[in-house]
């Protein structure tokens, strides 16, 4: 019975070595993959070691860190709840982090090469000094507005966005997407509940976690006449210039006429273009845009900034939250050749012209200064963790220049008027030179329009202040009227807020 | 001081077999490795202690010394009684309880809130426990050591110590599943706040019965009637056995619902029936029947489910754990992820995150001890058990009579099985089974049942290795002379 016995020996190596095989491919070989795997706790008892650094808006601190004295030594929180979330996103223990956490983490984790000599300081030192602190270009004031101006709308709408920059930096002063969430529960140290909220937004068919302001594109109704008549003002086509109307006009190949929102509108034949600004002639515009041809009102729409799908807003040169491309869409017939009818529905903003909110703010921040628009940003200042150092201050940057100085002026004039003597009057601010243009966008033959509102503010000495866009999804009747009303406030919070650059 | 409490007999060298050398009792050897083994469990617990509280406490070496304590009760309880047993087994064995104790300790002193780690008894929480178990199976496995003068003497009750194991086998089968259930296998007796898992001790039962029954039956049993490939099959009517077992193990599997004890018992059985027999085809035959059943149970499973479908979700997580990463692979995920964060040196005794595992004192402790003391710990963990396992069929090898050779060899092959089986489950090689790892994990049941184990194999391996002309019992006969008669067994011819 020996040799059985001496084979059941070799037997019992072969399963050890087995082991042991088997043991070097996952502690040597797989060892780098498992250690950093997304599902490593471990990684996470280390990152939560150290205090993150605080997110700051106007000197308040929206996102900071408490220490729990449990496995997990801090616990991130959002102070202000739902009113932030969807500029700072959240750092949950387990999901994904999203928003000016996701994009900063390394800074405010102290994690990254900016902090390296600090956490030899604090090697040395024993100091336990933390990651570094974001500040924001965020207004309090202003979002604190912004939030609750829309939150609180009078056409009772539950979808919505509003952005306002300030026209000669680009600096976000406020950026609201309604419904918003509260991220709080997401970053719950108890995993479950964070799933469970994660699921529960998730699964809402109103999209909370969705940015409104940034990533959702609507038909942008009237609003994007004003790139119609910069195109126009730089074909020829003076501010005064007499331009066709009419109370109805039917577009070349197609049986169904564009008509005005009330008869009261344009019934002449013949309106000057700042008139048919001020008034928001469809008719007129539809049979400029048609002139025009689509080549032109294209090109117009991609110098604003349409088609770009490359834009982030965050920290300048270093990405951000994505933006959504605006897009002007399709305007031809199958053969080929330009769709006279789909021409003259896109140029009053209808067809398959799509707009983020974003991109209205940049419109309207463009004609404000003289032309020239700056590329937005989020981050203003990223601060060490001992609060003096500064690792990193916004330079602003032009990102493009859509019209020439004098084209702006035009426009300006004409978006002036707008809210002086015509649909916008409710952004008024007293004191300031307000502009803008609202637009009613049809959604779906049987759903409510859309409103719009893009806008800017200027002070005593003619410098663009602030610069705005809200837009109230399924607003109905009067929904742009209320967009405007709610983009003065806005812009008049900017304003009143020193802080707010 | 050599065998102190036996007399001194001079070295006999008629009857040996080859490469076995005899006579020396090696008692002393078998005390320094002992202190060495404490010696290193001491270290373990300093390093838990500077990594969990910055500071060693005064009193570190309060388990190590108490386990130590107890392991020196049964060395001089082995130079009594087995003066001539295997040196290496109890400091192996000791080692790897000891490492075990400090490891639940450390446990214990992660879970507890940092003020209070510095106060923690020794007898507190699952380390504690753990060596109140240890106390307790050290003083059964001596006891083992009295009772048994002669590991022969056990035959006598084979056919009671068979039924018994099949009893204890059935009884978390047939018993309500809130007696019976923990964890989705059934494998325990759950009465008030205490839980025995009466299979750890049915193995032991079970064996001494196999190998009872196979050498009366083994000449039977060896009787091939078709040679196919160079392979001798048994005959047909010879199988009944072996598939009697086969079905024994597939209704653990099924209603027991674990994959690991079925093929505990199994193996174990196939292993004493090949070395009984010297037939390979029993190996072949017991292999298909395994892994065929084995196959099907996952295909009915996948269909049918029912009672299958446990082990069906256990193939599904080992093909791919992260597939549900946070629900049914959570566990083995975990368990991976903690090896691979030790990497190659580990991160230290207690400086890791065992506790990142679910349920790491038992099925998983391989793991959470090895995302500490890394690759390198972990192949000197298996080192040691490989140099139980071989040290175990080494007895066998030495020990004159087949009764003896069979339990030695299936004992030490079982141990090394279930090491394999529980390690193998736990990183990824086969699919997870609930086994517990011998020595280590959390439990009294376990640490009993291996410990009676080590203690069988400590009477084989004294029987093989005491000088033949010495009167020792009932070990005593003339070198050379025919094998004594089992109890109730034929005379038979030892094959060398």
């Amino acid at each position: 019975m020996n040799a059985p016995l001496r084979r059941v020996g070799v037997v019992v190596m072969v399963l050890f070595g087995l082991l042991f095989a088997n043991l070097n491919w996952i502690q040597a070989y797989k060892a780098d993959e498992y250690r950093n795997s997304d599902y490593n706790g471990r990684v996470q008892v280390a990152e939560y070691e150290r205090r993150r650094g605080n997110i700051e808006a106007g000197g308040t601190a929206v996102a900071t860190s408490k220490e729990t004295g449990g496995k997990l030594r801090f616990q991130r929180s959002y102070p202000a709840g739902t009113k932030y979330a969807h500029v700072l996103g959240y750092k949950p223990v387990n999901l994904a982090d999203t928003g000016i956490e996701r994009l900063e983490n390394d800074f405010l984790a102290g994690t990254s090469d900016a902090l390296l000599g600090n956490r030899i300081k604090d090697m040395f030192t024993g100091d336990e000094s933390g990651g570094g602190n974001v500040l924001l270009s965020i207004s309090k004031r202003a979002q604190d507005t912004a939030y609750e101006q829309l939150r609180n709308n009078r056409n009772g709408v539950k979808k919505g966005a509003a952005i306002a920059i300030d026209p000669r930096t680009g600096a976000v002063q406020a950026l609201v997407s309604m419904p918003s969430f509260d991220p709080n529960p997401l970053v719950d140290h108890d995993t479950n509940v964070a799933s469970a909220a994660y699921n529960k937004y998730e699964q809402d068919p109103d999209g909370p976690l969705k940015n409104r302001a940034l990533s959702e594109v609507l038909p942008p109704g009237s609003t994007f006449k004003i790139v119609i008549a910069a195109a126009a003002l730089e074909n020829g086509v003076g501010k005064d210039t007499e331009i066709p109307a009419g109370a109805s006009w039917t577009p070349p190949t197609s049986g169904t006429p564009i008509r005005n929102a009330a008869p009261s509108i344009c019934p002449e034949a013949q309106v000057t273009l700042i008139d048919a600004v001020t008034e928001s002639c469809n008719t007129g515009f539809a049979q400029l845009g048609v002139r025009l041809g689509a080549d032109t009102v294209k090109e117009k729409a991609r110098q604003f900034g349409f088609e770009q799908d490359d834009l982030f807003v965050g920290q300048l040169g270093e990405g951000g939250l994505p933006v959504a491309a605006s897009r002007t869409g399709d305007m031809q017939n199958p053969d080929g050749g330009t769709d006279p009818a789909a021409l003259a529905q896109s140029s009053i903003g209808q067809n398959n012209v799509r707009m983020t909110p974003l991109q209205g703010a940049l419109i309207a921040g463009s004609v404000a200064n003289k032309g020239r628009q700056m590329r937005p940003y989020l981050v203003k200042q990223l601060l060490g963790p001992d609060r003096t150092t500064s690792y990193y201050n916004a330079q602003p940057r032009e990102l493009r220049q859509p019209v020439s100085g004098q084209v702006a002026d035009d426009l300006r004039d004409m978006m002036v008027s707008v809210v002086k003597n015509g649909t916008g009057s409710s952004a008024a601010i007293d004191g300031y030179t307000v502009g803008g243009k609202t637009g009613t966008a049809q959604s779906a033959p049987d759903r409510p329009d859309h409103g719009w509102f893009i806008g800017f503010a200027l002070d005593k000495n003619g410098n663009a202040v602030s610069a705005v866009c809200v837009e109230l999804e399924q607003a109905g009747s009067g929904g742009s009227a209320e967009a405007a009303r709610i983009g003065g406030k806005i812009m008049q919070a900017a304003i009143a807020d020193a802080g707010g650059r | 001081m050599t065998a102190a409490a036996h007399p001194v007999v001079s070295p006999v060298t008629t009857g040996e077999r080859p490469g076995v050398r005899l006579a020396r009792s090696r008692r002393n050897a078998e005390l320094s490795l002992l202190v060495l083994a404490m010696v290193l469990v001491a270290a373990y617990g300093a390093i838990v202690e500077a990594n969990l509280l910055d500071t060693v406490t005064r009193d570190f070496w309060m388990p190590a010394a108490a386990l130590g304590l107890v392991f020196l009760g049964m060395h001089l309880v082995i130079r009594w009684l087995a003066p001539f047993a295997d040196p290496a087994l109890l400091p192996a064995v000791a080692l790897l309880n000891g490492i075990g104790v400090g490891f639940l300790r450390r446990l214990d002193l992660g879970k507890a809130a940092p003020a209070d780690r510095e106060t923690l008894a020794i007898f507190a929480g699952t380390g504690g426990r753990q060596l109140a178990w240890t106390l307790a199976a050290v003083v059964l496995a001596a006891g083992l050591l009295v009772l048994m003068r002669d590991h022969r003497a056990v035959s006598r009750y084979a056919y009671t110590l068979g039924l018994a194991g099949i009893v204890l086998v059935m009884i978390p089968a047939v018993l309500p599943g809130r007696f019976s259930e923990i964890n989705g296998a059934k494998l325990w007796i759950r009465v008030g706040g205490f839980s025995i898992q009466p299979g750890e001790f049915a193995k032991l039962a079970l064996l001494v019965f196999f190998a009872y029954y196979l050498v009366r039956k083994r000449e039977v049993l060896s009787l091939a009637s078709r040679r196919i490939l160079g392979i001798d099959f048994p005959r047909g009517r010879d199988l009944g056995p072996v598939l009697g077992v086969w079905m024994i193990s597939l209704l653990v599997l099924v209603f027991e619902k674990d994959l690991g004890t079925s093929l505990l018992y199994f193996g174990m059985f196939v292993v004493t029936l090949y070395i009984a027999t010297e037939r390979v085809s029993w190996l072949l035959i017991g292999l298909v029947l395994f892994f065929g059943g084995a196959y099907l149970a996952y295909v009915l499973g996948g269909t049918v489910g029912g009672p299958f479908a446990n082990f069906y979700t256990r193939a599904e997580i080992w093909l791919d754990p992260f597939a549900e990463p946070y629900d049914r692979g959570y566990q083995l995920v975990q368990g991976l992820l903690g090896l691979g964060s030790g990497g190659l040196f580990g991160s230290g005794p207690g400086a890791g995150e065992p506790l990142e595992i679910p349920e790491v004192q038992n099925d998983f402790i391989f793991a959470g001890i090895g995302e500490e003391i890394g690759l390198f710990g972990l192949t000197a963990l298996l080192v040691v058990y490989l140099l139980i396992v071989e040290r175990g069929l080494r007895a066998g090898l030495a020990v004159r009579d087949s009764f003896g050779k069979l339990v030695a060899g299936g004992l030490a092959f079982t141990l090394g099985l279930q090491v394999f089986v529980i390690v193998g489950g736990i990183s990824k090689l086969i699919p997870l089974t609930g086994q517990t790892t011998p020595f280590l994990s959390a439990g009294g049941s376990s640490l009993m049942a291996n410990w009676l184990l080590i203690a069988v194999l400590l009477r084989i391996s004294d029987a093989a290795r005491r000088p033949v002309a010495q009167g020792g019992g009932p070990a005593g006969r003339p070198g050379g002379g025919p094998p004594e008669q089992l109890h109730g067994a034929p005379t038979e011819v030892i094959r060398p």
